[in-house]
């Protein structure tokens, strides 16, 4: 029987297929839960998690809160603007305190790539990664790919096309990854500028069409356009992607039947995805978002329990 | 024959065969039906790993027995435990399968063995968010003594006094490999 041993989880790249699917499997039992009167196990009573948000999120953070809640574990939301981090205080120091007033897991999202794993080697308390600048946010890369199981059944031979802002999305390495063990065939389409070619030293296959995937896709794992983080060089504008990588009715017709197609949110409607293709019927946006919370319970059980081992 | 390659023979002693497994269960079975009138409504909930085995052979028997199969399902109490962080490794959790409502229906919990009592206290915890049978019994294949909560089996296939440091294995053919069995090993 297959067993989880690991206090942390700070990426995908770090876990063979076996704890990929230990999690996965594990994330299905705890989707039962959700759909009973009483939406609520003991597994995590008594525990205390902080839910430390150093980057602004809300949906992320919300969907552990519930996760956390549904394991009757207390919970502590502590975000950047209210954080010492602004009062010059390392993060470590931070971190530290956190310990020191006992929280059993701390939830992290930061912008620093690594600061998950940083503490994680630093610090007793389970580490869990809810995104570290653009290097991973592995429970949404597993919540995608346990949507993308629960639909087809397996994962292995499955073409998979992750379409837009690659070269800053941490969604799109956290799905690389895992995708790419489980036996999935990973397509990562858009601008040069935003997916270069050295992706393909993942075993990934580059293409910088979106008409060329169409047809053969199982998935469209639409990222969202991070207006924020981007100055306007990495493509000439909206206007032009869209008419050359959205999503649109018509693109959408050429999809297989079976094809899903995914979105980590919030959408940007008109954008990366026409607003009614988002609304139809191959469209996974809201279960991914319901498999989120299933996803995020495993996720915390499984390192609130594989903490007892000393590593 | 052996059961476990991993142990030697010496330490392991054979406390009932196929043969006298089968007489157990399909007794429990005839216990069963005997105290419950509404078949057809009846829930037999297996707890995983081995309990669903049993309940399916209780299934099984009733149905022979009686032409009505009882609902036959699984509750896996892992997430209800209340030892997680000292257990060291988090093991794989089965889905659970019940009845969409089991409000008002009689339910028979079922496990292998019946040990501390602990884990079928679990089990009523995790009933509780599922709803509220009308009645909740136990059955198990053997009871080994040491209850530390005041909780008892209704049906029994077999009692077996044990001390602390024996274990008892249970194994069946269509699960293990092995010849259906019961064995105790001794430390």
């Amino acid at each position: 029987m297959s067993s989880w041993k690991r206090k942390d989880l700070t990426g995908l790249d770090e876990l063979d297929a076996d704890e990929i699917t230990f999690l996965l499997d594990t994330a299905r039992a705890f989707k039962g839960v959700g759909k009973r009167s009483l939406k609520k196990v003991p597994a995590l009573r008594g525990k205390t998690l902080v839910n430390f948000f150093v980057e602004p999120s809300t949906r992320t953070r919300t969907s552990f809160e519930i996760a956390a809640m549904r394991l009757s574990a207390d919970v502590v939301n502590i975000s950047a603007t209210a954080s010492s981090l602004q009062k010059g205080e390392t993060l470590k120091d931070t971190a530290l305190n956190l310990q020191a007033l006992q929280a059993d897991i701390i939830v992290l999202r930061h912008s620093s790539p690594g600061s998950s794993r940083f503490l994680a080697e630093r610090l007793e308390s389970s580490i869990i990664n809810a995104g570290d600048g653009a290097h991973e946010h592995p429970t949404q890369g597993l919540l995608d790919i346990f949507t993308i199981r629960e639909k087809f059944g397996r994962i292995e031979g499955l073409n998979v096309s992750i379409v837009g802002d690659i070269l800053f999305s941490r969604v799109a390495r956290s799905n690389i990854f895992g995708l790419l063990k489980l036996g999935a065939k990973v397509t990562l389409v858009g601008p040069s500028t935003l997916v270069p070619k050295s992706f393909e030293k993942l075993g990934v296959r580059v293409i910088h069409r979106i008409d060329d995937v169409l047809a053969e896709a199982d998935v469209v794992n639409l990222l969202r356009i991070q207006h924020e983080r981007q100055r306007k060089e990495y493509f000439p504008g909206l206007g032009e992607y869209v008419a050359l990588f959205g999503l649109t009715k018509a693109r959408a017709a050429k999809l297989k039947p079976s094809c899903l197609i995914m979105h980590p949110g919030p959408i940007n409607r008109g954008i990366e995805i026409d607003s009614d293709v988002a609304d139809g019927a191959q469209s996974v946006i809201l279960e991914q978002v319901t498999n989120g919370i299933a996803v995020r319970m495993a996720v915390l059980y499984s390192c609130a329990g594989g903490a007892g081992v000393p590593s | 024959m052996k059961a476990d390659p991993h142990i030697s023979e010496s330490t392991q002693q054979m406390v009932m065969d196929a043969e006298s497994m089968e007489k157990a269960i399909r007794r429990m079975a005839h216990e069963i039906v005997e105290r419950h009138d509404s078949l057809n409504k009846l829930v037999l909930a297996g707890i995983p790993t081995r309990g669903v085995e049993v309940a399916r052979r209780l299934a099984d028997h009733i149905e022979k027995i009686e032409g009505v199969r009882p609902y036959f399902g699984t509750l896996d109490i892992s997430m209800h435990r209340d030892d997680l962080s000292t257990r060291g490794r988090v093991t794989a959790l089965e889905v659970t399968r019940l009845p969409m409502d089991i409000d008002n229906r009689p339910l028979v919990l079922v496990d292998d063995v019946f040990f501390t009592g602990r884990t079928t206290r679990a089990a009523l915890d995790a009933l509780a968010s599922f709803g509220r049978p009308s009645i909740i019994q136990l059955a198990v294949l053997v009871d080994r003594g040491h209850r530390e909560l005041p909780i008892r089996p209704d049906y029994v296939g077999k009692n077996l006094p044990t001390s602390l440091e024996q274990k008892i294995r249970v194994r069946f053919e269509n699960l293990d490999s092995v010849p259906d069995s019961v064995f105790v090993i001794k430390p």
